[in-house]
């Protein structure tokens, strides 16, 4: 059989608790160490390792049908995990199937955040590790540029990617609506916990033009405006300079109010032109609901962010049949091109 | 004539396109994909060709501007109007603008075409071969164009504001222009057409100051109104005091009163008071 000649081989975030998935994740260092070894594997022609947070896997093309289970024992005994329970919830695919998966995690499909894009950078990045390294050869060149065409192919003619599916990507999006190009947005966050830290590196990484901390605690503010590369700014003096921003995002423990529809219509008055946008994302509320009625005020709470990041998530899961069948075409093309390629492999290896 | 076919039919083929483009676009809206600027500019291009030999047509026989009329008016809005967006719309590349002016134009044309009566005379000569009379009249005809435009950028602007203010985002809101965006190119416009029309003003009043009983004080009147009420718009903007979504309800209503203009102004020129202009027998 020719499909036992390309295969994947790991453990992903479908079967695989986060608890597990931890003790599997590999380091830096012991990524290389368990590469050297497969070098030196017998019956292993190539392979590639791809290892994030949700998954690691080997993809590997092998004359010798038992290279795989090599593969699994090496792997086992680096990371010290019983290969009987790694075989519960491992993934072990051959042939097309194997190359249909790959395009799969490629265009993001496969992902615990449906179409997301980073694991396409991750795919690439695995590979051009391991083509540096001369692990692959001609078959995962090929399998792995295709995997590429093809996840480009999807995202560009399907919706998979449309809409931010996490809360501080559409606060970004919605600041986009408003704004368009964010280069000139002036951003404030009033407080510096963990889910205001996100939304701020979320406009960073959108370019947007400035970041201020402001939180109750100035050292706090201090401290993370220091490592986001921002400014800090005394909490008391919100309501006097709010009008110096464009975007709010109110991330509090405060117990009461901390922005007043008062204190949003003086902003508003002082700059007239501009709109201004309140994210509030603390529990309980930091902006009075009354400041959503004024003009060119607009204002979103944590459960507006969150049922638009639900659609925009039933929106790709929608699409995921659409862009299965547009793989599994280029899957099976892609597989009944490299399968002469194996069964010669193979007949060598025999031979 | 032209390449053998009369400028109807040319105005025809015009409005044939941009009712594809209306057509294509709504589809794809329906369909929730974003539309391709390309097929859009394509179809807009082409109806503005059509309607170009149009209007080059009808005006060697009436001998000028094809300002006589009120079909001709239609016809010259609609296509002033797609000019300033073959500008505006591919250089800003306003998601959506392409559609809605396809819309405008086929809706503008359709019905100056369906309308046999707007067209029954065809006045020739009508600036009596003053070029300066005839600048002055196709200046105030495009700056209609351009607040046509605007009215279309308006009208994005309001629904822009009501999917923020509504929390509507998904669906074909989702493909609308950001705010800021809508408002800059609104203002721009507006500045536009009221140059425009003010450049156009003073042509007027120059030729109305040699002879004030060659113009007709309808006609004086509602452009003159028209003039202002664009004019005080723009100084309430500019100064702050005109905002948002009342800024585009604003554009929006204007445009609907200098719509409503256009009669008026046009009967008010087979005024008895007036010297019979020449006329073409349609074909």
């Amino acid at each position: 059989m020719n499909s036992e000649a390309f295969f994947v081989l790991g453990a992903n975030h479908h079967k695989t608790p986060l608890a597990v998935r931890e003790r599997l994740s590999l380091s830096a260092d012991a990524a290389a160490t368990l590469a050297a070894q497969l070098t030196q594997l017998q019956g292993l022609r190539e392979f590639t390792l791809l290892n994030t947070c949700n998954r690691v896997e080997f993809y590997g093309v092998a004359a010798d049908p038992l290279a795989a289970q090599r593969v699994q024992a090496a792997f086992c005994s680096q990371q010290q995990v019983d290969p009987a329970e790694f075989e519960q919830i491992r993934l072990n695919l051959r042939g097309a199937d194997a190359v249909r998966h790959l395009l799969e995690v490629a265009a993001g499909i496969d992902s615990q955040m449906i179409g997301e894009t980073e694991i396409f950078g991750q795919v690439k990045d695995a590979y051009a590790a391991a083509q540096s390294r001369g692990h692959t050869g001609p078959v995962l060149n090929r399998v792995f540029q295709k995997a590429f065409q093809a996840a480009k192919h999807v995202r560009t003619h399907t919706a998979i990617t449309e809409g931010q599916v996490s809360i501080a990507n559409v606060a970004v999006d919605l600041a986009h609506t408003i704004f368009g190009d964010l280069s000139s947005t002036r951003i404030l966050l009033l407080g510096a916990g963990d889910i205001g830290e996100k939304t701020a590196k979320a406009f960073q990484s959108r370019q947007a033009g400035s970041l201020t901390v402001a939180s109750r605690r100035f050292e706090r503010a201090m401290e993370l405006a220091t490592a986001l590369h921002a400014s800090a700014m005394p909490f008391e003096q919100r309501d006097a300079r709010l009008s110096e921003y464009d975007v709010v995002v109110c991330a509090t423990s405060a117990p009461g109010v901390v922005v007043t529809r008062d204190a949003a219509k003086a902003a508003i008055q002082k700059r007239p032109a501009r709109p201004l946008f309140l994210i509030d994302l603390a529990l309980p509320r930091d902006v009075e609901a009354g400041a959503a009625d004024l003009q060119n005020v607009f204002l979103y709470n944590l459960d507006d962010l969150a049922k638009i990041a639900e659609e925009n998530r039933a929106a790709r899961e929608a699409e995921l049949a659409k862009c299965r069948a547009m793989l599994a075409e280029r899957a099976d093309a892609l597989w009944k091109h490299i399968e002469p390629r194996l069964a010669e492999l193979k007949a060598n290896h025999l031979g | 004539m032209f390449a053998g076919l009369t400028d109807r039919t040319w105005l025809w083929f015009a409005a044939g396109f941009y009712l594809a483009g209306l057509l294509l676009g709504t589809l794809s809206l329906l369909r929730g994909q974003r539309q391709s600027n390309t097929r859009i500019n394509v179809i807009i291009a082409l109806g503005y060709l059509c309607q170009l030999i149009g209007l080059y047509a009808r005006g060697r026989v009436v001998g000028g501007c094809p300002l006589g009329n009120t079909f001709e008016i239609f016809q010259f809005t609609a296509w002033s109007a797609t000019t300033l967006y073959l500008v505006v719309g591919v250089t800003f590349r306003l998601s959506l603008l392409g559609y809605f002016t396809s819309c405008l134009a086929a809706v503008l044309t359709l019905v100056s075409l369906a309308i046999p009566a707007w067209d029954l005379t065809r006045r020739a000569k009508i600036f009596g071969g003053n070029p300066w009379i005839e600048l002055h009249a196709s200046l105030a005809l495009f700056s209609y164009g351009v607040f046509a435009l605007l009215a279309l950028t308006a009208l994005m602007l309001v629904l822009r504001h009501y999917s923020l203010k509504k929390k509507h985002l998904s669906g074909w809101f989702s493909f609308l222009p950001p705010i800021m965006d809508l408002d800059h190119i609104s203002v721009r416009l507006l500045v536009t057409g009221v140059v425009m029309m003010t450049a156009s003003l003073i042509g007027g009043t120059i030729y109305w100051a040699r002879d004030p009983a060659s113009v007709n004080s309808t006609k004086l009147l509602m452009t003159v109104a028209i003039w202002l009420a664009y004019a005080i718009a723009l100084t309430l903007r500019l100064k702050g005091h005109l905002l948002a979504k009342r800024f585009a309800w604003t554009c929006l209503a204007l445009f609907g009163a200098a719509l409503l203009s256009l009669g008026p102004v046009d009967a008010s020129r087979h005024s008895p008071a007036l010297p019979a202009p020449d006329h073409v027998v349609p074909r």
